[in-house]
């Protein structure tokens, strides 16, 4: 039901992760979790600079029905936010893995992507 | 969800993509593409919307005015056939049992429509409290279910389908007719602040009759609306939800619904010595509407704050208005409070409460 792209790492708690050509990595949320949301209306995101550790709470998302945690994937320092989702959170809706994108990070550890689940295993967990 | 009641379209709403929710103890649809979406188009067109699950029940026999006229606070005896009327049914107390519609079918003959989530407490008191009167009380929930097309193009495709002229039926007035053949009590009345009919109708032919209102609207722009678009429009349309804005513990007056309270009506009704009381003395709490300028749904039971923290009161409903693109909610707040600067805290933001005069936006329709 759910798309999952297959190029993209996964954690448990629906945030989807991204390693970008120059090591870097982009976080959003995936498919599952806008749909399981409902209309997004607000998301909240940090400032740049930010240093996250894994699995810390680095913002909210915001629907209609209720108001949801965003946890880092993995450690690292937020280089850029998507500032577009501020006046149209509803991106998250129609496009989580383009439009919607929420972080991009410098990672503490690149090793650490290693823990997340690859899309075969998190389409498992979503059952 | 095995236990949940099922009104006879739940397939339908589980064919045409709805979530369905657990919402008073039934399955019902929250929503089917989109609770905004569908929120803009009932303000735009129309939205056809399951409300099956709400009470029915007959109120008949020869003092069956007099009965409702005491057991509610608005005037019952102002109603003539094919008239409905909106009103609280409230404790000794004040506080409130429910509230409901009232139609005059005929004479001796009434139906009131009540809230789902109250249909087995109002039973148990209408009964007792019909004890003294020559009328008979019938629950009729499970015999009709109810759809409701609302929007300002619901007129036209509920005429697309009958042949009564809806353009004699005044809003808060029925009529009785077919509508795509089948058999309906069709009222114009509605929860959204449009203008719109709800069709009462035997609970076998619910399917065809959806079936049959959604293929002569989707031409004309409705679509399928479900409860999360129908609590949003009502709190948009300043509208009261029992449980939020009037409660056990909230009476008319403080929730602002003075005009449905006729202490002179020249009948005695349940709750009026308290409610005469309140109105002398002066309530100590009040229901309050706000919008924020904020996109943070202020959500139920937020504490309301004063400028320097003090807790004023709390928040009893909240959303985000699709059509102000902006949260807003409804609060109870002590009456010396409502005129000081509100705040709210949402995760570690202050937001300011700007009080405003409901409707939130211009509606088609007036409250009757």
């Amino acid at each position: 039901m759910s798309n999952v792209p297959m190029n993209l790492r996964y954690a448990k708690s629906h945030e989807w992760l991204k390693i970008e050509a120059d090591g870097t990595a982009t976080v959003g949320i995936s498919d599952y979790a806008q749909s399981s949301l409902g209309d997004i209306t607000f998301v909240q995101l940090p400032k740049v600079g930010t240093v996250l550790k894994a699995g810390e709470v680095f913002g909210v998302v915001e629907s209609v029905k209720a108001a949801s945690d965003l946890y880092a994937p993995v450690a690292g320092t937020v280089m850029a936010i998507n500032a577009a989702l501020d006046g149209a959170p509803e991106t998250l809706n129609t496009a989580p893995y383009e439009g919607g994108w929420m972080l991009k990070l410098t990672l503490s550890n690149p090793s650490e992507t290693t823990t997340l689940l690859a899309a075969a295993a998190y389409e498992q967990l979503l059952g | 969800m095995s236990k949940l009641h099922r009104t006879p379209l739940r397939d339908f709403h589980a064919a045409h993509g709805a979530r369905l929710v657990d919402f008073a103890g039934w399955e019902m649809p929250v929503q089917y593409r989109s609770i905004l979406e569908e929120h803009k188009a009932v303000r735009r067109a129309a939205g056809l919307f399951d409300v099956s699950h709400m009470g029915e029940v007959d109120v008949r026999g020869p003092e069956a005015g007099k009965f409702l006229n005491y057991l509610v606070t608005n005037d019952v005896a102002k109603l003539y056939p094919g008239r409905v009327l909106y009103s609280p049914m409230c404790y000794p107390s004040g506080g409130v049992v429910d509230d409901l519609l009232v139609t005059m079918r005929g004479p001796d003959d009434y139906f009131l429509c009540i809230n789902a989530g109250n249909v087995a407490k109002d039973l148990a008191w209408i009964r007792e409290q019909s004890s003294p009167f020559a009328v008979t009380i019938t629950d009729r929930s499970d015999d009709y279910a109810l759809l409701a097309v609302q929007g300002p193009r619901a007129a036209e495709i509920v005429q697309s389908l009958t042949g009564a002229k809806l353009g004699l039926v005044q809003y808060y007035h029925v009529t009785e007719g077919t509508v795509a053949g089948i058999h309906c009590l069709i009222s114009r009345t509605g929860y959204t602040g449009e203008d719109g009919f709800e069709l009462y109708h035997a609970a076998g032919d619910a399917v065809a009759l959806a079936e049959t209102v959604l293929a002569a609207g989707a031409p004309r722009g409705l679509e399928l609306a479900g409860l999360g678009a129908r609590d949003s429009l009502r709190l948009e349309a300043g509208y009261p939800l029992y449980g939020h804005e009037i409660t056990q513990d909230i009476s008319p007056l403080t929730a602002g619904l003075g005009w449905t309270v006729k202490l002179d009506k020249g009948a005695d009704f349940i709750g009026r010595d308290a409610l005469v009381a309140e109105k002398k003395n002066g309530a100590v709490k009040k229901v309050v509407f706000f919008k924020t300028g904020d996109r943070r749904i202020v959500r139920a039971e937020t504490p309301v704050l004063g400028a320097k923290g003090a807790i004023f009161g709390r928040v009893l409903s909240g959303t985000l208005s699709p059509l102000l693109n902006e949260s807003i909610g409804s609060a109870l707040v002590t009456v010396a409070a409502a005129s000081e600067a509100l705040v709210v805290d949402i995760r570690g933001t202050k937001l300011n409460l700007h009080l405003v005069k409901p409707p939130f936006v211009e509606l088609k329709k007036a409250p009757q």
